[in-house]
């Protein structure tokens, strides 16, 4: 109990870790772009404004993402995991530039995309790709599936105008589209159908990286398993790169090579789906694992309940973020941000109780 | 190419003409008539009661149809539904979205929204506190707040959007008091509340008392809507997917509370998801529903230990799990059919992988394969008459 006589003096110590971060993130910047590695993120943030006085100047800031980073071969899945409200779809969306990132670089198969203007990234979006979460929400309902599926192929110049058609063809039957649903409309299809459009329209382009953003929790559970199946096979066969986002750790098992856990903005575990499941680290990845239901009622879990709720991401915790809910948070947690450090080869955490 | 010429032949024409339509609304109108005048009859209490089959269930469900009466035909969502809530059991409805299990559970509570959707025959009968015996069914909607809310009640599946948002969770909850309960006053109506704020966990009831609801988070939510259920002592807890929208670690407290409520207030649990772990975990009784119809149903272990129905096996299989190998993972191929002009076969017969000659013949009746086990397939006929 040594640590409960220290007295911290909070700003000091998150002056010196902002200090500290500021350093490494520039060391980190000098460093050359990994050859092998097609996406490598380097200290993502992305930060929405709350509150602006009067001549613009932004007084209240919600960080959604704070200082993630990640390499990610060809070939390779990269599943997210975290609870509703922790940045994982920001991070999505700021690694093809959808969202400006506020600070850290993306670098997409050797150059540095961060900073790319709009008609220098329409190249790029060719080779970068992304399927909705909803995919009732998603499709244009007034054009045709065959319209949906030709518009990016023709934009981009993928082939010559007289073939996009036996293109659109070949692709739709790759995702497992009959022909005749070429002339038909979106709302004329069921979830898991319209889910493959979504997903057809993203390959229409070729590309080698595909965020899926919860591609498959809007949809039933047998259906589940078809665009799953889907995903996977297509991967094999076009060697495509995949950033999985879900919530949902099965799935997220079963389609990954590695695993990123997150909460509240921050990367609390990265590593491969291995050394994730078979030794988790963080006592976050361990408390989500055992509050997954397993389908056996003989079966009885040793739960880590968390407490608690979720904080607002606009106001987080001092200290550890987790601090708050965690079981074994002690004094140091509530103060001092812990670092994100390698505890194994090519596997990351960020938990004070792990150094000692 | 030949696609034009494909789509041609193929093409059934998939919509109704404006002839059809008039005379499918005209049929309906008649039939949605009746049953209104019937909903909205006043009776005397004689005319409802019966009498239970089991006098150890506290619900029984038989033969149950519910149908919405649409411009396109009759949804038979609910389609001769048959199953049993014992006193102080957990009984988990599991199936696929527009299966009719949240239609089953909002018969019960005879929440279908008229004229369109009808309960159009079956029973519901409900053991009440006295030990009377009501068919919810035949209940005129002018008596049913005997029932609903009080006797019954539920828990929704949105929290984000059941709690009214410009009223205190305190008004709220204290209405539910006054509704149900006589001789209360204002004072005693907020112990009550605060009361059942407290049962569930919620840390500061005093606060959360004078809070509204877009204060509070999705777990915070939920709670305030199960304390909202407990309120009036119900003995029936309908769930209708409480956990669905919840983060995990939310849904694995939820849970938690679901289970030490039900030893608390002495009831009985109709628990309805999509997620088989959660039944899994939660429920002593499974009933599984594929398009409007009970396909299986029996305990818990004969469930997941031995499912019968190819459905159910289907099921089990496609959900991942966090032991399951990299393999391909099992599927159900196709879709749930259109529940307009249902086929007379078994409904499964397009999806399953072991169809016998068989299947081609009508529905398939329910099979008894212990005391306790009940499935709809033909595979299992044979056996019964072989041995």
């Amino acid at each position: 109990m040594a640590d409960n006589n220290i007295i911290y003096d909070d700003a000091a110590e998150a002056a010196k870790f902002q200090e500290k971060r500021k350093e490494i993130i520039e060391q980190d910047s000098k460093k050359p772009f990994d050859p092998e590695a097609i996406l490598e993120v380097r200290h993502l943030r992305k930060c929405f404004p709350l509150k602006k006085t009067i001549t613009g100047k932004v007084t209240q800031e919600l960080i959604a993402v704070d200082d993630v980073s990640f390499k990610l071969k060809p070939g390779e899945t990269l599943g997210i995991v975290g609870e509703s409200g922790c940045g994982k779809t920001t991070m999505g969306r700021a690694v093809l530039k959808l969202h400006q990132p506020t600070s850290g670089q993306i670098i997409f198969e050797g150059n540095d995309i961060t900073n790319y203007n709009s008609a220098k990234m329409r190249d790029i979006r060719k080779k970068m790709q992304i399927i909705f979460q909803d995919p009732y929400s998603s499709l244009p309902p007034r054009s045709t599936v065959g319209g949906i599926l030709s518009e990016p192929v023709l934009v981009h110049n993928i082939v010559p105008k007289a073939e996009v058609k036996d293109y659109v063809l070949d692709l739709m039957e790759k995702c497992g589209l009959r022909d005749y649903y070429y002339e038909r409309y979106p709302h004329e299809f069921s979830g898991g159908q319209r889910q493959r459009i979504c997903i057809a329209r993203a390959l229409s382009v070729n590309p080698s990286l595909v965020v899926c953003d919860e591609p498959v929790s809007a949809l039933d559970v047998s259906i589940q398993a078809q665009i799953i199946n889907l995903l996977k096979k297509l991967q094999q066969d076009l060697n495509l790169t995949y950033v999985f986002i879900s919530h949902d750790l099965s799935v997220v098992k079963f389609i990954s090579d590695k695993i990123g856990v997150m909460y509240l903005g921050s990367m609390m575990e990265f590593g491969t789906k291995k050394d994730i499941f078979e030794n988790p680290l963080h006592p976050y990845t361990k408390a989500l694992f055992s509050a997954i239901p397993y389908p056996d009622p003989d079966v009885k879990m040793n739960r880590i309940v968390l407490n608690g709720d979720i904080p607002s991401p606009a106001n987080p915790p001092k200290g550890c973020r987790f601090h708050t809910r965690c079981p074994y948070a002690k004094e140091i947690c509530k103060h001092i941000t812990p670092e994100y450090k390698e505890y194994g080869e090519g596997h990351f955490a960020a938990c004070h109780l792990l150094d000692e | 190419m030949g696609i034009f010429n494909k789509t041609k032949k193929t093409e059934k024409r998939d919509y109704l003409s404006g002839k059809e339509i008039r005379a499918i609304a005209k049929e309906n109108a008649k039939v949605m008539k009746r049953l209104e005048a019937y909903k909205y009859r006043k009776a005397d209490e004689s005319e409802y009661l019966t009498k239970m089959k089991n006098d150890d269930n506290i619900l029984e469900i038989d033969n149950l149809h519910t149908y919405f009466f649409t411009e396109q035909g009759v949804v038979k969502s609910v389609n001769g539904v048959s199953f049993d809530v014992p006193k102080n059991a957990t009984v988990g409805i599991v199936g696929e979205s527009g299966c009719g299990k949240s239609v089953t559970s909002m018969s019960v509570m005879r929440l279908i929204q008229g004229p369109t959707g009808q309960i159009y025959s079956g029973e519901i009968r409900f053991k009440e506190k006295d030990d009377k015996v009501y068919d919810i069914a035949k209940m005129p909607i002018r008596d049913i707040y005997k029932i609903r809310g009080n006797e019954i009640a539920m828990i929704f599946q949105e929290p984000m959007t059941s709690l009214n948002p410009v009223f205190t969770i305190g008004q709220q909850l204290d209405e539910v008091t006054f509704i149900h309960k006589e001789g209360v006053t204002k004072d005693s109506a907020k112990a009550k509340s605060i009361e059942m704020l407290n049962l569930v966990g919620i840390a500061m009831p005093e606060r959360v008392y004078n809070s509204f609801p877009h204060e509070l988070s999705g777990g915070m939510r939920q709670r305030v809507m199960i304390a909202m259920a407990l309120a009036s002592d119900p003995r029936l807890i309908i769930a209708d997917e409480p956990t669905t929208a919840l983060d995990v670690t939310i849904q694995a407290q939820i849970l938690d509370l679901l289970r030490d409520l039900k030893s608390k207030i002495d009831g009985s649990i109709m628990l309805i998801t999509h997620d088989l772990g959660v039944i899994a975990e939660m429920a002593d009784y499974v009933v599984v529903m594929y398009a409007g119809r009970v396909i299986e149903k029996g305990t818990v272990s004969e469930i997941f230990h031995n499912p019968l129905h190819p459905y159910t096996i289907g099921l089990q299989k496609s959900k991942p799990t966090l032991d399951s190998k990299d393999e391909e993972l099992f599927n159900i191929p196709g879709n749930v059919p259109n529940p307009v002009n249902m086929p007379n076969y078994c409904y499964f017969k397009e999806r399953c992988s072991k169809c016998v000659k068989k299947c081609n013949g009508d529905y398939p009746e329910m099979v008894q394969v212990s005391p306790t086990h009940f499935v709809a397939c033909h595979l299992y006929e044979e056996d019964k008459n072989n041995g």
